[in-house]
């Protein structure tokens, strides 16, 4: 019961000569928000990078471990299409959407890992594909309702404003059916009303079951959601712990603020 | 309105030209009488002719920033063009395409048997175009070796029946079978390429085919090419030229119908969808659960096998080939037919098609300038309506209640 669904050990990241990150253990456990943060260009994007297979790390190892109480998946090695499928789905810290999609087909996308339908499905419209279809389109909008974009479903994604466009990523990687949830400094770019709706939309996720990591610079928001904190610098993990105790740490308060201040 | 600064900067430009072209066109030396003539007056009209399009220029975009400024301070509204309405709304759409069916059924009894026989040639171009949008309008995948997969199905027509007889019906589909295979050879080796070095891959698999065919005189009879090939045998009875021409034409409509049938229910599939989004982006595309390499292997496959049938009837139809009909001029033109009519969209590659085939056919007096066209069009395109002449729309869907969606 107690098994962490993300597991990481000892995760070191080369490129070429430059080492961005080094030996770091992380784990998250079911049900819970934890925070990685760290001053930029720390090494926070490369991790999600490393564990979501589009990085292959030097060293390290990953597993996955499915709350059902599933057998454990080493994600070493997995592309990323798989690393999805497996059950773990991210969102980027620069945005990426599909820009000339709708809003509703950008969801739709989320749904191609637990759809089946194929070229014959397609071309003779059976009523596999038909049915699969439909539900496709209920849960997406049911997901989009959810992240309150039901209105502009058939919005052009490069026509939203910022702070949706971040709420749609969250919508499409829910799409996924994840149990865990990465997400990369979603409330980036968002004004204060934004990130309130953010902080509600975090915590309805986190109830209905997904565990989610998260990177975060708002530590406003980071301190409100998270049961657990990690703070690298230079790709090095240099504190972990609750919020409390994370900010009351003198290597995290100097690598946040310099060298020069002492309490 | 129209700024004085606005006008020098067009007389500059027209000056510069004139410059420019100076020698090519001012200049010219007859070296056996060793005299040298000065036209002057090209001179002139290259002046004025660049100076009136720079104007041009200009006043489209004025004009555009103007409606653009009164959309947004809301005077006017961005309405769906008629285009779109007429493509969305089936109460629209229906009768329309009835209408034009309609009129392919009787076009070779209202014009000659010329006229039917460069429209067939332009139907087969609307399916070249439309498999080709697959790869490059729906995947964005640059495919510039086209013609190879062309090329594939009208040589395995021709060598399938000049050795084992087989007839046109059975041919067509190992052509498309075929095609389908090559399209997933040339797949394998692009997979990790993108942008430019795909392009230039594409182009030397294209070539490379040619180059075979053209040179391995043991299996494809090299460049003087296979002929005697027989059109469709229809129950077996023998038919006339002109006969013969009027049942391809039919054959084409028919190709042509199933075309816009298959390649419209693929792109609104979940297939159709993940190649959007493998073109609008790679690594979100994967990182949402889309196996790239088959994602990319289809559409390779699926836009190569509408070459392989087209191929298979060319064949038929010229009932001789050789490699001179496949080479790189091809792809260029199925390529401008896309992007011209519009990447991604149907109709608009219908539209491509029918202008960039049926329009030089009939001004033969610009023959000799048709690559030229060709580049200032696109070149006008890119610059005007990069979205080509109808552009695509995305599918919209209707929710009638607040939890279960009703699609259209
Ligand atoms: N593909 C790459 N090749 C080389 N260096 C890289 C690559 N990706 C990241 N880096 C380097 O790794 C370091 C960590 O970068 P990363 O993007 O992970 O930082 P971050 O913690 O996400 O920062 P931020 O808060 O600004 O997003 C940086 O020094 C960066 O330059
Ligand atoms: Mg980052």
């Amino acid at each position: 019961m107690s098994r962490p669904v993300l597991q990481v050990e000892g995760l070191s990241m080369d490129f070429g000569g430059i080492r961005a990150m080094c030996e770091l253990d992380l784990e998250v456990d079911q049900g819970q928000i934890v925070a990685l943060i760290g001053p930029n260009g720390a090494g926070k994007t490369t991790f999600f990078n490393c564990v979501t297979g589009i990085y292959n790390p030097t060293e390290g190892s990953i597993f996955l471990n499915p709350p059902d109480g599933g057998k454990a998946i080493r994600l070493n090695g997995l592309k990323p299409n798989q690393v999805t499928e497996k059950g773990m789905a991210r969102t980027f810290q620069n945005i990426r959407l599909f820009q000339k999609m709708t809003v509703l087909e950008n969801v739709m996308i989320g749904r191609h890992c637990r759809t089946r339908s194929y070229i014959a499905g397609a071309v003779f419209k059976t009523r596999a594909t038909r049915r699969e279809e439909r539900q496709t389109v209920e849960i997406s909008y049911q997901i989009l309702e959810k992240v309150g974009l039901a209105e502009v479903v058939n919005e052009l994604a490069e026509n939203l404003p910022y702070g949706a466009q971040r709420r749609l990523e969250i919508a499409r990687a829910l799409a996924t059916e994840p149990f865990l949830l990465l997400l990369d400094e979603p409330a980036a770019g968002m004004n204060p009303q934004e990130t309130q709706e953010l902080d509600d939309l975090i915590k309805r996720i986190r109830d209905e079951g997904h565990s989610i990591l998260l990177i975060e610079h708002d530590m406003k928001l980071v301190m409100s959601l998270s049961d657990k904190i990690y703070v690298v610098d230079y790709g090095k993990k240099i504190a972990e712990g609750s919020p409390q105790q994370v900010s009351s740490d003198p290597a995290v308060i100097k690598a946040y603020l310099g060298e020069d201040i002492d309490a | 309105m129209f700024k004085i600064e606005e006008l020098k900067k067009s007389l500059l430009i027209s000056l510069w030209f004139a410059f420019l072209t100076f020698p090519l066109l001012v200049i010219k030396v007859n070296p056996i009488e060793r005299t040298v003539l000065w036209r002057w007056e090209n001179m002139v009209y290259v002046a004025i002719g660049s100076f009136v399009i720079s104007i041009l220029v200009r006043l489209f975009y004025l004009h555009q920033e103007r409606r653009r400024e009164r959309v947004a301070r809301g005077e006017i509204t961005l309405g769906d063009p008629w285009i779109q309405t007429l493509l969305s709304e089936p109460r629209y759409l229906y009768p329309f395409s009835a209408a034009v069916l309609a009129v392919s059924l009787v076009f070779p009894f209202l014009f000659s048997t010329y006229q039917t026989n460069i429209m067939i040639t332009a139907l087969m171009y609307v399916v070249l175009g439309l498999g080709l949008n697959i790869v490059v309008g729906l995947a964005g995948l640059l495919d510039l070796g086209y013609v190879a997969f062309y090329a594939v199905g009208a040589y395995s027509y021709a060598l399938l029946n000049y050795h084992f007889d087989i007839g046109f019906w059975m041919a067509l589909p190992i052509g498309a079978l075929l095609a389908a295979l090559f399209g997933v050879l040339l797949g394998f080796p692009v997979l990790r390429l993108r942008g430019d070095y795909l392009a230039i891959v594409t182009l030397g698999f294209g070539e490379i085919i040619r180059l075979i065919l053209e040179n391995w005189n043991e299996f494809s009879q090299g460049p003087s090419g296979i002929s005697n090939i027989p059109r469709p045998g229809l129950f077996g009875m023998e038919l006339s030229l002109d006969q013969a021409i009027l049942y391809l034409y039919y054959l084409m409509i028919a190709a042509v119908a199933f075309t816009i049938f298959v390649v419209n229910r693929l792109q609104d599939s979940r297939i159709g969808r993940a190649w959007v989004a493998l073109r609008e982006d790679e690594i979100a595309c994967q990182a949402m659960g889309i196996d790239k390499r088959k994602t990319k292997l289809t559409a390779f496959a699926l836009g190569a096998t509408w070459a392989g049938i087209v191929g298979v009837i060319f064949a038929a139809k010229t009932t001789f080939i050789n490699p001179a009909s496949f080479t790189f001029l091809e792809s260029a033109i199925i390529l401008c037919i896309v992007v011209l009519g519009g990447m991604g969209s149907i109709f608009g590659v219908i539209v491509g098609a029918l202008i960039l085939i049926l329009l030089p056919e009939h001004l033969r007096a610009l023959s000799d300038y048709r690559m030229l066209a060709f580049g200032a069009v696109l070149v006008t395109m890119m610059i005007f309506r990069p979205q080509g002449v109808v552009a695509n729309i995305r599918r919209s869907y209707r929710f009638e209640s607040k939890v279960d969606g009703e699609a259209r």
